[in-house]
């Protein structure tokens, strides 16, 4: 699967290789990396609903097309809140790749966003 | 206020209307709040970092699961479960157990605000979903969220946290669950963040000082909604059998008696308590100056009491095991074979190894474990370092507790000062002693000497004497000092004293033997003089018999003489008779 979102990124999204760190990194390796989110909500409460359509926004506009995304409802499946260590809801967990990072809220403010993905050089270095 | 009257200690049934209660199973703690936390409520418990919140809070929640059938949930915000399972596996507590049988669950929320970016609006929906479903896997009754409060370093939006943390206050209310909230003591309230504003049931505060270099902790229940509680500061001990709380008791004195008598282990001793020695479930105080024999006393009463098998707790705060073992063989008491049955336990502490309160409390729990007859604490002097009131407030709940348990104490204690001071230095604990025995120093004709005598001994008719403490390789012995011609007089002067009564009567012995020999003499004497007049008397009566017979021999020859006179004169040969007549008549 990774391998062939990243071929698919390679040929159709070159003009954003210029954008972060990561991704001038990326460009040079010849392959560019997967991002993998996860999304968790609780229920269909107007919070939740407002972050899944900004994440999709901003996937759409930033990521199109490499990467992954899981909405994870931890009224459904409570047990996975656990291993990310899930206390806000709504929270956007980017696992790949490293460094993790969450960023809770309903991902309003999308430069943060952008910022918390390491799609932005912006704010904290690292 | 109804309530108050109708708790029974264990009674939640008593009243219906009551506040049902959850016990902790902590030591001491269910007794001070009579009967444990609210239950299906919070508390809280805080304090500053290292009063022993948390371990507070895991005794709580492993009791309950343990003992009381009711399962936990830790939710722990500072420490990962491993952690936390180490911590209080060196308490016994064995939470993989408990985990593997499903009586705990532990979940550890990494509050970790360096990895979060905040974006909008958001709640702690997610901790709802973790701890509903930490409860529902467990059937949890009890909940622990261990530092709630360092949720608050992780997100910015205090408004929506505070409104976060009623609801999960309400949350735990509705689902009737027994829940300790552990939080860090704030600079001027009780808690960083206040969340006491949202608990209102309960609030315990735990404090931990340092006082002269010496460490207590302490609780007070700040506040208990609903029900009475001990409004006091309750010394506390964390130590390897888990939290224990020292409850005041010295509010009621309802301890039963017992005419029973200890004897001392010093015969003279006995015999200046009516020949009996102490009763038994009272306290003995030993107070005098250094080196006054104090201990041995203790030491007496312990191999005595040993003898008669009775357990004896032995407290040295002086000299370790091994020592008073070794000096008390001088006075010929083998302790040894007293620890070797079992019935003699030896615990030697240093005075500045814990405040007061930890010294009485862990006394607390060995009286607890061994079940002794006999508390010795020598001295109980090194345990005064605190101030004077709260010195006797603790010894006061030490003797009140022994008396309840009907164990008769004995301490002693070091005096200073000058010796016109002695009765005065313990004058504070001395109400508490029923009796109290002084040994101490007489300096006289250049050396010292132990004089004993007892002060006071509640329910017998004590001696009123002072005696000489004499201490050998036989035991110790109590001898009255010499208390003649208006003087009393210790050690040599006793010694010398007597001496010259000694040779006195022996002079006076002599004398009156002397007597009886001249008396003897005399007789002797008389009676010879008597024999010899009696020897003459015999002589004389030997010679007058004599006489007598002479005289009769010579009337009878006169007699015959005469009648041959008559013969002569009137017969047929006329010369010869005249001439016989005549030389008859000359």
């Amino acid at each position: 699967m990774k391998r062939k979102a990243a071929g698919k990124l390679n040929a159709g999204d070159g003009k954003k290789a210029g954008g972060s760190a990561a991704e001038r990194q990326n460009v040079k390796n010849g392959e560019v990396a997967l991002v993998e989110l996860r999304l968790y909500v609780a229920g269909q409460t107007p919070k939740s609903l407002a972050a899944l359509s900004n994440l999709k926004k901003i996937c759409d506009e930033h990521l199109a097309g490499r990467y992954k995304l899981h909405v994870i409802d931890l009224v459904k499946t409570p047990q996975l809140a656990r291993g990310d260590q899930i206390l806000a809801i709504p929270t956007l967990v980017k696992n790949l790749p490293v460094p993790i990072r969450k960023i809770i809220g309903d991902l309003s403010d999308f430069e943060r966003v952008l910022v918390g993905l390491d799609l932005r050089q912006t704010g904290r270095p690292n | 206020m109804t309530t108050l009257r109708t708790r029974g200690k264990n009674g939640n049934e008593i009243h219906p209307l009551k506040l049902e209660k959850a016990k902790t199973g902590i030591a001491g703690f269910d007794d001070i709040t009579f009967g444990g936390v609210p239950k299906g409520r919070p508390t809280i418990v805080c304090g500053g970092p290292g009063c022993g919140k948390t371990m507070f809070a895991m005794e709580f929640l492993v009791r309950g699961a343990a003992e009381f059938n009711e399962p936990g949930v830790l939710m722990t915000f500072e420490e990962t479960g491993e952690e936390i399972t180490k911590n209080v596996a060196s308490l016994g507590f064995d939470l993989d157990g408990l985990v593997a049988c499903k009586k705990l669950t532990l979940d550890y929320v990494k509050v970790e605000p360096a990895e979060m970016e905040e974006t909008g609006e958001y709640d702690l929906e997610g901790l709802f979903v973790r701890l509903q479903y930490a409860v529902e896997s467990t059937g949890a009754k009890r909940v622990v969220l261990d530092t709630l409060e360092a949720i608050f370093s992780g997100f910015s939006n205090t408004g929506m946290l505070r409104a976060e943390i009623r609801r999960l206050f309400r949350w735990l209310k509705d689902r009737k669950l027994t829940t300790v909230v552990t939080a860090e003591r704030g600079g001027g309230t009780l808690t960083r963040y206040g969340l006491e504003e949202y608990v209102s049931d309960c609030v315990i505060f735990l404090d931990h000082r340092v006082a002269e270099q010496v460490s207590t902790r302490r609780m007070r229940i700040i506040k208990y909604r609903g029900t009475s509680h001990g409004a006091d500061e309750y010394p506390f001990l964390i130590d390897e059998k888990g939290f224990s709380v020292l409850p005041s008791s010295g509010m009621k004195l309802t301890h039963a008696v017992s005419n029973e008598r200890i004897p001392s282990g010093v015969r003279d001793l006995d015999d200046m308590l009516e020949g009996k020695g102490f009763f038994k479930g009272t306290t003995v105080l030993v107070s005098g100056t250094a080196g006054s024999g104090k201990s041995s006393l203790g030491a007496c009463l312990a191999d005595r009491s040993c003898v008669d098998g009775r357990k004896v707790l032995y407290v040295a705060f002086e000299e370790s095991a091994a020592q008073v073992m070794r000096n008390m063989r001088s006075i010929g008491i083998n302790l040894e074979r007293h620890i070797k049955k079992g019935l003699l336990q030896f615990q030697a502490w240093r005075p500045t190894q814990n405040g007061l309160e930890m010294h009485l409390l862990r006394i607390h729990k060995l009286v607890e474990q061994i079940k002794p007859d006999i508390v010795i604490v020598d001295p109980i002097s090194n345990l005064m370092m605190g101030n004077v009131h709260e010195v006797n407030s603790m010894l006061m709940r030490l003797i009140d507790f022994l008396k309840t348990r009907q164990i008769t104490g004995f301490f002693t204690s070091l005096t200073h000062g000058a010796q016109k001071d002695i009765e005065q230095t313990d004058v504070g604990i001395s109400s508490l002693i029923d009796s109290w025995i002084l040994v101490r120093h007489v300096e006289l004709n250049g050396e010292r000497n132990r004089c004993i005598y007892v002060l006071k001994s509640r329910g017998m008719a004590h001696s009123n004497q002072v005696r000489e403490v004499v201490m050998s390789s036989e035991g110790i012995r109590l001898i009255p000092v010499y208390a003649g011609e208006g003087v009393v007089l210790p050690g040599s002067g006793r010694l010398s004293q007597e001496a010259r009564e000694r040779s006195e009567a022996m002079q006076r012995e002599q004398a009156s033997q002397e007597r009886g020999r001249a008396r003897e003499r005399k007789r002797k004497a008389v009676e010879a003089q008597i024999a010899a007049l009696r020897a003459d008397l015999a002589a004389d009566e030997v010679e007058w018999s004599l006489q007598t017979s002479e005289e009769v021999h010579g009337e009878s020859r006169r007699e015959q003489d005469a009648a041959a006179m008559v013969r002569l004169r009137s017969g047929e040969s006329r010369n010869n008779r005249q001439n016989v007549s005549a030389r008859g008549d000359a």
